[in-house]
């Protein structure tokens, strides 16, 4: 059965495809967990970010467990749980987003606490907020294939996997047949922000993957922290993505709009 | 009904591989070759033998006639305390040593809780000569401080966790973090029959060796393989599963499963998975877990380290939803009391992990033919401190 608004919907293209078709390259995708520093901040933090020019915004949903995750943002996860963050309430916050920003949004979370909300509520919830993707980092490509997938689409998000520096060629084509959107590319075998720096065996690991020839854009993370490390791997793919970096930046004393404005300045100049 | 694990590493609804892509390599390569490299003659032939000549095996399957009489049922004790080490731990860690030399890999990480998987890992790196890492919560580490030195002597780096609340899930946390940072040279030997597939089964392969012998032993002794009971303790469940892994398709062999009620199940104070829990992903796999209604994993209690976890492994919570397995929960309190008791009768002090398999008899109608095999699972040493500190001897 069709209705109404799935012909609404399949006929606007989401907002991350009309961002990587209109600037496929310097694309800068921004990581904040939802509830940090203050449990209220997740609107002015969306609003700072788009006005100072990040182009795609990842929304981390906080967990108790993040195992992908280093000391800075698990210490992020800490806080915004200690502040009484939960996925209903970020849902509740993010109600009339699309009437404050217009840039392209994902959320990010492990797969727990959106299990426990219920994944055909959560995807509603995402449509009804005007969400552009999800990046679920420990679901099983099976189970998106035979259960995610078709609640996905129905909603119109898009779905992020991850490859890594391991990941088989195989593998790489098998993830660029099942992602939409963009690929993520992990920079090292690390949690996020274990390195700093990119080295010449990364560098070499981003030519192979552009050599490639996927079908979808690919924006490398972790690790990346500043202008150098963006420029760098803005050379091998689609854009990059900042997260822990940008978790200290919230973290720090001052107007958190002004050092946001200045951070991501300083990056993309 | 048959327990059996299905291609995709489910048990009925649970189990999995529920992981981030940087540990999938890892988590691959180990899926697609233990089966082949332990059904290996030459494998084989090196785990039976070092189970036999430097773990001890196989442990005694005692008549406890003491102990029988008090309850008044037929009960034999798996001496499990008796392995090298202290704890059934080692039976894994034999395994997965022999497994990791085999896929190459030249260093070790683990977890560990009570610190008994800890020290089960540290020696056998010592024995094979291998690098080993484990990390331990920094609460653990403090109340289990007699495991942290012997882990130390054996040439081990202790690692305490830092993160949340500090205890074995953290650990365990930290251990994923450091495969993540280290995917090509390191194996992680994970503990229980926990994690991403396939480690539960494997783990549970690894410990079936106790069943296996269990049905041997009873054979000579009752001239059946089959009691009406096997008890065994629950944290993660590495113990309960070698114990009742021989027994899963026998019907007529009720499993007991025995989970920490810590100060009571309804004090916020408690380790009971399965009265407590609701399906949930954690650690790499599909299981019941013990989290709020946002899904946040909520921390366990128990005065024992070893079932200070918010899970189980995804095989128990399978026989729980089946009701294959029978689950009590014991306090603090009840366990202490049955660990005394078991000194008292038998002359044998028991982890208190174990402690908590003896105190669920108190639970069970047992009739004065019935026959009962209780897991023990290891020896009290190392919990000198909280008996002491217990004090009601
Ligand atoms: C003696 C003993 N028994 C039982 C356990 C619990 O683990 P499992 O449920 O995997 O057997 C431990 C864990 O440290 C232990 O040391």
């Amino acid at each position: 059965m069709t209705n109404q608004k799935e012909i609404v919907s399949k006929a606007e293209m989401n907002r991350i495809e009309k961002l990587f078709q209109t600037k496929p390259n310097r694309v800068l995708n921004v990581y904040f967990t939802a509830g940090y520093p203050k449990l209220d901040d997740t609107v002015s933090i969306l609003k700072a970010l788009e006005a100072s020019g990040a182009d795609l915004i990842e929304i981390g949903i906080p967990f108790s467990d993040p195992v992908a995750d280093g000391p800075t943002i698990q210490a992020s996860n800490d806080v915004a749980l200690n502040n009484g963050m939960t996925l209903k309430l970020l849902m509740e916050q993010l109600k009339d987003v699309r009437q404050k920003v217009s840039v392209p949004i994902v959320l990010m979370g492990y797969i727990n606490p959106i299990v426990q909300y219920g994944i055909e509520r959560f995807c509603e919830d995402c449509a009804a907020r005007g969400i552009d993707g999800l990046i679920l980092p420990d679901l099983p490509m099976f189970e998106y294939l035979e259960v995610y997938k078709p609640i996905f689409e129905k909603n119109g998000l898009l779905n992020t996997f991850l490859i890594t520096p391991q990941t088989s060629e195989a593998r790489i084509r098998e993830i660029d047949n099942n992602t939409s959107g963009f690929i993520y590319m992990v920079s090292s075998a690390s949690t996020t922000g274990a390195k700093t720096g990119i080295s010449e065996e990364q560098e070499a690991y981003f030519k192979r993957v552009n050599s490639m020839g996927l079908k979808n854009p690919r924006l490398i993370g972790f690790g990346i922290s500043n202008k150098e490390t963006f420029d760098k791997a803005c050379k091998n793919a689609n854009g990059a993505i900042i997260g822990s970096a940008f978790i200290k930046v919230l973290g720090q004393e001052g107007d958190m709009e002004a050092n946001i404005n200045e951070f991501v300045n300083g990056v993309i100049r | 009904m048959k327990i059996k694990v299905d291609e995709r590493g489910y048990y009925g609804n649970f189990g999995g591989a529920y992981i981030p892509e940087m540990l999938y390599p890892n988590v691959e390569e180990l899926r697609d070759n233990y089966e082949a490299i332990t059904s290996d003659p030459d494998f084989k032939k090196q785990f039976d033998q070092l189970l036999k000549d430097y773990v001890g095996r196989p442990t005694p399957l005692y008549l406890a006639e003491r102990l029988s009489e008090h309850y008044g049922a037929k009960i034999y004790l798996k001496r499990e305390d008796l392995c090298h080490t202290g704890a059934h731990k080692v039976n894994n860690t034999i395994g997965q040593i022999l497994l990791a030399q085999r896929l190459g890999k030249k260093k070790i990480i683990a977890e560990t809780g009570a610190g008994q998987h800890g020290v089960a890992t540290a020696t056998v790196c010592a024995l094979m000569g291998v690098e080993c890492i484990v990390y331990m919560g920094e609460v653990d580490m403090a109340r289990q401080k007699p495991n942290v030195e012997r882990m130390r002597i054996l040439g081990a780096e202790v690692r305490p966790a830092t993160s949340g609340s500090k205890t074995l899930k953290d650990a365990t946390n930290e251990a994923m973090r450091h495969w993540i940072n280290n995917p090509t040279d390191t194996h992680y030997i994970i503990g229980s029959v926990v994690g991403p597939h396939p480690y539960p089964e494997m783990v549970a392969r690894f410990q079936s060796v106790i069943s296996a012998e269990i049905r041997t032993q009873l054979k000579e002794k009752e001239g059946t393989e089959l009691p009406n009971y096997v008890v065994a303790c629950v944290g993660g469940g590495s113990n309960a599963a070698g114990a009742f892994y021989n027994y899963y398709d026998e019907e007529e062999v009720a499993l007991v499963a025995v989970e920490a009620a810590g100060l009571g199940n309804t004090t916020g104070k408690s380790a009971a998975t399965t009265t407590l829990g609701k399906p949930g992903i954690l650690h790499g796999s599909k299981t019941l877990l013990m989290q709020t209604e946002d899904g946040q994993v909520v921390e366990p209690y128990s005065i024992s380290a070893g079932l200070d976890y918010p899970g189980i492994g995804p095989v128990h919570a399978h026989l729980f939803e089946t009701g294959r397995g029978t689950f009590y929960s014991v306090t603090d309190e009840e366990a202490m009391k049955a660990g005394i008791q078991l000194s008292r009768l038998e002359g044998i002090i028991p982890a208190i992990e174990s402690a908590h398999a003896f105190a669920a008899l108190n639970q069970m109608s047992l009739k004065p033919d019935d026959l009962v095999v209780i897991n023990l699972s290891g020896r009290g040493d190392k919990d000198l401190e909280t008996y002491i500190k217990w004090g009601k001897y």
